[in-house]
Order: structure tokens, then sequence, then C-alpha cells
């Protein structure tokens, strides 16, 4: 019986630009047991409701996280939408649809540079962040923003895409698809990266649904769960099916992700070719009432927004569960029995959103 | 110019912000702004630093934090406070667990306003913030003379 050590990880760690702290228990150079402490980044800012009005509190959604800020403004309004019964054009719907499929293919990009990084794959790193430029450059042409694009608003969108706009960007994407997908084909077919992902980090379809994992981690494990089949925004009409594998390990959820991300450049394809001219937004009248939870697909997995407003200008309460925060147990239980050497691997797998999860 | 601002090593440490400022300061190392071409390296460790580039507010759990690094950082060090979030705080000032901007703990020598910042912002910091950290080493040798 070898004894036991405690080996402090983070909170400024250089594989992760945000901070966590775990306490790995370890024997030799097996991890007993992982024991986080978060808490860094709490800002408080669902009590912000009490201070910003209903309308301005889509800028301080959008800024609960840097990376899917996008997708975190988009479900807000939908809960608010949903309180007020509001209607939102078709037109918006697509573009939200547009804009968070782009979020996801930058999202994706960036965690498989961060992910290769953690294990010392130096050029994988600049390359797929030298590709996910080009799609901000992108988003910055259509919304104005880089990483906040505060285009999404109560009742509709801010901005519009025109026509030639439109098509100019669907040529540009489809070279972009090419590319990605060349880089994910380098990444799952390498055996230095097979050997260190393959069988590590195991979750089994069992665990991941009794542990709640969300997103990727959830369907890498072989369950068919992704919130855009409920077919909110354009989901419905431009038709989704989940991207599922059942490794269950890291692999698996590089596999997942991969698929995903040129899923995503497929999605956007639809929504050009589907979309009609019309207006962008409705007048928003009157203030919400009642309680409402909205739910979408983030880059990461399912969030879940809970609105409880009271008829005034200010909501009364307002509750996220972000998937970062869902993915903690799942991840504690595949780091326990790791080797030390794999858990930078395992805890970029999850693609950890410390902001998201702490708020 | 010395050898610390040819090469000057900077340590990234994210406060309270919501990673979108972290984003852009990786993005700054990346091949299309590439800050590397200039020397700037970023390190893991504060005992190679010469520069700690703060993004995010200060809360109370993080204070020792930061501190820490910062204590741990040789002489002379430059702290830039990169967002609109570590110079005031930003859109959570009003929060209950935020103190406010990295000031609130920290000599602060470059502010970078932004929400996000711009990589190019944080480029045009870090050659300000070498300037002070010479400024900084005559200081001390002249000290050190007398």
């Amino acid at each position: 019986m070898s004894e036991r050590t405690i080996i402090p990880f983070g909170p400024q760690h250089p594989v992760l630009p945000e901070p966590i702290h775990l306490d790995l228990v370890v024997e030799d150079e097996k991890v007993v047991e992982a024991i986080p402490s978060i808490g860094f980044i709490h800002r408080g800012l669902e009590r912000l409701v009490e201070k910003k009005d209903f309308i301005d509190f889509v800028y301080v959604a959008e800024r609960i996280c840097g990376i899917c800020s996008f997708i975190h403004g988009l479900t807000y309004c939908m809960s608010i939408e949903e309180l007020m019964k509001i209607d939102v054009p078709e037109r918006a719907h697509y573009l939200r649809t547009i804009w968070s499929e782009l979020s996801r293919i930058h999202s994706h990009l960036l965690w498989l540079g961060l992910t290769a990084d953690s294990f010392g794959f130096e050029s994988m790193f600049m390359q797929s962040w030298r590709l996910r430029e080009y799609i901000l450059d992108i988003i910055e042409e259509t919304t104005g923003g880089r990483v906040i694009f505060g285009s999404a608003k109560i009742g509709g969108v801010r901005r519009d895409i025109s026509p030639e706009k439109m098509a100019e960007i669907i040529k540009k994407l489809r070279g972009y698809q090419k590319d990605v997908r060349a880089l994910f084909e380098e990444l799952l077919k390498d055996e230095t990266v097979k050997h260190r992902m393959k069988g590590v980090g195991l979750l089994s379809k069992e665990e991941a649904k009794s542990l709640g994992a969300v997103g990727p981690m959830l369907r890498a494990s072989g369950v068919a769960q992704d919130i855009r089949m409920m077919g909110y925004a354009s989901y419905a009409k431009i038709g989704f099916e989940p991207v599922v594998e059942t490794g269950g390990d890291c692999f698996a959820r590089c596999q997942v992700r991969a698929r995903e991300t040129d899923a995503s450049f497929d999605m956007i394809y639809r929504c050009a070719e589907q979309m009609k001219e019309g207006s962008l937004d409705v007048k928003v009248t009157g203030f919400p009432n009642g309680e409402f939870f909205a739910r979408s697909e983030q880059p990461r997995g399912e969030v879940i927004y809970y609105a409880k407003a009271n008829g005034t200008k200010f909501l009364e309460r307002m509750r996220v569960r972000t998937p970062t925060f869902a993915n903690i147990p799942p991840l504690l239980s595949t780091l326990r029995g790791c080797q030390l050497a794999d858990v930078p691997v395992i805890i970029l797998t999850i693609d950890p959103c410390i902001s998201c999860a702490e708020r | 110019m010395g050898m610390l601002s040819k090469s000057p090593w900077v340590i990234h440490y994210d406060g309270s912000s919501c990673n979108g400022c972290d984003i852009e300061v990786l993005a700054a190392l990346m091949p299309r702004f590439d800050v590397e071409r200039f020397g700037v390296v970023n390190t893991g460790n504060p005992k190679h630093a010469d520069i700690l580039l703060l993004t995010g507010s200060i809360n109370e759990q993080n204070k020792p934090v930061v501190l820490n690094i910062y204590e741990q950082m040789p002489n002379p060090k430059v702290v830039l406070a990169v967002g609109i979030c570590a110079t005031s705080g930003g859109i959570f000032r009003e929060c209950y667990n935020v103190l406010g901007g990295a000031d609130k703990v920290l000599p602060v020598d470059v502010y970078v306003p932004g929400c996000a910042v711009r990589p190019e912002a944080i480029i045009d910091a870090v050659v300000k913030g070498v300037g002070i950290l010479e400024q900084k080493r005559a200081a001390m040798l002249a000290a050190q003379k007398a």
C-alpha cells in the first residue's frame, strides 16, 4: 500500500485559462479521488435582475460566458418571449440559428486547440485557432463583435444579413468546412492521440445518465439527447439529427465534437437556403408575468434558464443551470482511477467553461 | 533597451471574467496576431514572469490567489488590467460578489478597457507595459547604485 499524497491542481494552471481548483488525491501516479472547490469566479449576476430591467438583462445574460455568449442571450430571450407570448418572426429564428451554429463551430475549434495543447500537440492548437479566426471574422462582419455579439434581443434580432452577404459567407464557409474536416481527421487518425485518449476517462451509459451528464459528454456515452431535437429557433424546420458515439471515452468525445462541427456547417447552409425576406423583430409592450423554464443546446450541453416575473419591469428571480456545472459530477467520476498525466486531457474533454459554471 | 523588454514573459490570470477576455488573450498568441514574434511568451509560472495580465474583477475568494501570484513574481514587474471588468468591474460592478477592478488589490500600471477587449488592444497594452517595465528596471538599478 503506497502512501497517499494530495496534489493541488489550479486555480492558476497553465492548461486552463480559467480558475478551477481540484485536490487530486494520488497513490503513486494513480488518482484515487478528486475534490473540487469552485467559487473563484462567482459574480452573483443572477441577482442583477433586481437592478437591471428585463430588456437590459439580455446584455448581462450574454456576458455569463464569452464563448457561448450568443446562446446565453438567446435562451434568456426565449424565456421572456414565452412569458410575454411574443411571436418571433421567422427570419429572426433563422438568423438566431445561424449565429448559434457559428458559435458552436468556433467553440468546438477553441476546444480542439486547448485539448490538443493539453497533451502537447502544439501545432494542432495553432492550426485550430487559425481556422477559428476565420469564423470570428464572419461573426464580426455580421454582428459587429468578436466575442459578445449583442444581436439577440427580446422579440427578435438586432441585425440582418443581406442575401448578397449571405451568399458570400456560404461560399467562404464551404472552403473552411474542408479545412476544419481535414483538421479533425488529422486528430482522429493520429496514433499518438489514440494512444492518449482511447479507453481514458471512461463513462458508461448508465453512469452518464445517473450523474446527469449533458452535451457531447452524454452523447459520447451513447445517449441520444440534444435539446436541438425539441426544435427551438428553426431547428425543427431545417431538420436535426443528434450525433451519438458509443465509446464513452475521451476519444469518443472528440468524435462527437468533430461530427457536430461538420453538421453545424450543413445546418447553416440549410438555413441560408430556406430563409425568406421578412421582418426582424416585433415590438415589445408590457411586462412579463409568470414563470418559465427555457432550454437550449450550447456547445457544451444543455442550458436551462428559469425566469420568474411579477408583472413589473424587474424580474423577481432568474436562475441558470449551465452545462459545465452539470458535467462536474461525471468529471469527478471519470477522474477516479486515472493516471495523473491524464488529468488535463480528461478535464478538457468535458470542455469546461468555469465562468458559466459559477456565474 | 534591455533584455527584459526584448522578450517580456507574461503570466495570465482570470480573476472573475466571463472568459471573453481570456480567449482574446489566447487569440493574441495565435497565428493571426502572434505576439511571440515580438518575444512575448505566455508562461504558467509566476516566478518566470515579468508582466501580470489580469482579466476580470476581484472578489473575496480570488484576492489571495491574485496577491500570491503577484508576490511570487520577481522585481521589476508590471500589472496590466485587461478588459473593463479588471478596470472597474464593468457590467458586473453592482454584483454582490464583485469588489471592483484589479486596482483594489494590486498597483495597476496599464488599464485596457473593452468588452471584450480586442487582441490588438492587448498587444498595445503589453508594449506600453514593456516601457513601464524598462523605467522600473532603470529606477531599481539607480537605487542599487545609490
